[in-house]
């Protein structure tokens, strides 16, 4: 094994002749990285974009959800009857049901008094919502009128209301023009939809917008007893309910809200594309560093045959090459990658992150551009003639 | 003569390059034989075929017309991959060094060694070595092409070319780029070492200085070669 190891080495040609030129491998693996850090931002955005769609979808305490047919997504909820939540709660398999309205509201910044779309949940301090123990405590809070929670990872657009209250100053403010006053913070984060969130109780909901038609609701929180076969269950409840309600289980109702920015956005087409222009770039960076590596090394590949080998092992000199260009390319844009990931999740407070999904197909991006471009270089090697050194 | 012992046997050799009208003969029923060991001279004025015929000797080029035996194998009509692997028996040397730049000058020596088959790379590596040290370079290992002298990288061309243990050594002017002094150390040398590995010896060269170091010399004018007894 060994011994056949010590009998097929040759001389690293391929990494020699990198190495020995430090200008064009710094070139080259510049542009690699560039390329890998592009698609590293234009994917990791797209992905972030719908991960942070569905970022309070995420964390309701539910097993099935109702909408309203007509609801598109998180940003354009329609209302349902409430009743037909009520009568989900007559499978047996059903433990319990939360009622939630869902609006996108004005917030006034207390500070600026400029205004800003937020989104409010309103439901009954009673239920549960989240499946974050820590809620329900805070929950009764807004049994009183006029309280809301503030989410206090929200942008910073809505002011400083969490450093206010943490301060222990009373932070008020006005929602849709009627006064409520900050009770206590929760975490949620912002998602593509809205850029802040709060909680309040359903009265007070109501009490913001008056003319909300009574008995209607935006979405209905099924929970299931242990055990029970959630997707069975939503397709049972979706045929005995009457078409004015789309029965969901939660992931339904998550990709509901990803598909809508996916499919009914152009920001899926624009980040791929994004995306794309890294690799075109990427693949013509490549092309051109090897294309003039192997014009400028002719002569000497043509020695190389003239010596006897064979025209395969010099074209596998040009693969290993963009091989090794492939891999030195890519470390650098992993972690340039991971480091304006972090700076993203602390600007926009997306939830920009590495996966190993990304991370394999980025690297295979990178390799499917080095070798293609080394696969049109080569042709140029072709032309080496061993009878023209002479 | 039997066929066998010769290193090179040709027989009315003629060659063309161009096509239609602008078809012009450069070798012209060319015969020429080299025993095995034999060191031979070829001179003649520039433009008059010489490199051509090196080329075809070398299996670098296709033959047209006539036959060309090299190691009693027949060039006429041989497939690329034959003449790929006749051309690992042969060791040739250039005008210009033609070393590559990115190697060292050991590892220039050793991409000849590498040819060698069934040898492990600390073998062949002390070949490259070894012959580095017999052309009197085994200070120089480390250095790249353009750290040595013109002399030195043309004798680092002659230890890759026999590090692959050519049985037929082709030169084509290798003393054009040297001076006298160089060019004649150089010329010695090769023809010491060819001799040690009985290797035969084909060099094209204007150097009048050099003559001496041949068995026999041979004369080329438009496309015909003249034997001069030496």
């Amino acid at each position: 094994m060994i011994q056949a190891f010590w009998r097929k080495r040759r001389i690293p040609l391929a990494s020699l002749m990198l190495i020995r030129q430090p200008v064009r491998l710094a070139v080259a693996l510049a542009g690699i990285s560039f390329a890998g850090i592009l698609m590293f931002m234009q994917l990791g955005f797209r992905d972030g974009l719908f991960d942070a769609s569905v970022t309070v979808h995420r964390l309701f305490d539910a097993d099935i959800v109702l909408i309203s047919p007509r609801s598109t997504s998180s940003v354009s909820m329609a209302g349902f009857p409430r009743r037909r939540l009520i009568q989900a709660m007559a499978s047996p398999e059903v433990e319990g049901i939360t009622p939630v309205h869902w609006n996108l509201l004005l917030w006034r910044n207390p500070e600026t008094l400029g205004t800003r779309s937020i989104l409010a949940l309103g439901f009954e301090p009673g239920h549960p919502l989240f499946t974050d123990p820590t809620l329900a405590e805070k929950a009764k809070l807004l049994t009183q009128k006029g309280r809301v929670l503030f989410d206090e990872k929200s942008r910073a657009e809505f002011g400083p209301v969490a450093e206010w209250f943490r301060e222990g100053r009373t932070v008020e403010s006005e929602i849709n023009g009627k006064r409520v006053r900050v009770a206590g913070l929760i975490g949620l984060g912002a998602s593509f939809g809205a850029d802040g969130n709060l909680l309040t109780s359903s009265e007070t909901f109501l009490d913001l917008i008056p003319n909300t038609p009574s008995g209607s609701i935006e979405v209905g929180l099924v929970r299931l007893k242990p055990g029970s076969d959630a997707e069975q269950v939503a397709q049972r409840l979706q045929s005995q309910l009457p078409d004015d309600v789309t029965v969901l289980t939660k992931q339904g109702f998550i990709d509901f809200e990803q598909n809508y920015w996916r499919t009914s956005t152009s920001i899926g087409f624009i980040f791929t594309l994004g995306a794309a222009m890294g690799f075109v770039v990427g693949c013509v960076i490549v092309y051109q560093v090897l294309y003039s590596d192997v014009s400028d090394h002719l002569p000497e590949y043509a020695t190389l045959m003239a010596m006897g080998y064979k025209l395969n092992s010099l074209l596998g000199v040009v693969v290993r090459e963009g091989l090794l260009l492939a891999l030195f390319g890519y470390l650098p844009a992993y972690a340039a990658g991971q480091g304006l990931y972090l700076l993203v999740r602390n600007a926009t407070q997306l939830p920009v992150a590495m996966n190993t999904v990304r991370a394999v197909s980025v690297f295979s991006m990178i390799l499917i551009m080095c070798m293609l471009s080394a696969g049109l270089a080569m042709r140029r090697l072709v032309d080496a003639d061993p009878a023209e050194i002479f | 003569m039997e066929t066998s012992s010769l290193t090179i046997d040709i027989q009315a050799l003629s060659h063309w390059y161009g096509k239609g009208s602008t078809r012009r003969q450069v070798l012209q029923g060319v015969d020429l034989q080299i025993s095995a060991g034999e060191v031979v001279l070829l001179t003649g004025p520039s433009g008059c075929g010489k490199t051509t015929l090196l080329t075809l000797i070398g299996a670098l080029r296709k033959v047209q017309e006539g036959d060309v035996e090299v190691f009693g194998q027949q060039l006429r009509g041989a497939a690329r991959g034959q003449r790929q692997r006749l051309r690992r028996r042969i060791g040739m040397i250039f005008q210009g060094h033609n070393l590559l730049r990115c190697l060292t000058a050991e590892q220039n020596v050793q991409m000849g060694a590498d040819l060698l088959p069934n040898l492990g790379y600390r073998a062949r590596r002390d070949q490259a070595r070894e012959w580095l040290r017999s052309v009197g370079l085994e200070d120089e290992l480390g250095k790249l092409p353009h750290d040595l002298s013109g002399g030195q990288k043309q004798r680092v061309a002659i230890a890759r070319a026999l590090a692959a243990k050519p049985q037929l050594l082709l030169a084509d002017e290798p003393t054009a780029a040297l001076d006298s002094g160089t060019g004649r150390e150089v010329v010695e040398l090769l023809k010491r070492l060819a001799r040690e590995q009985s290797c035969s010896v084909l060099m094209v060269t204007h150097d009048p200085r050099i003559l001496d170091v041949a068995d026999r010399l041979v004369r080329m004018e438009d496309g015909r070669l003249y034997q001069t007894i030496s």
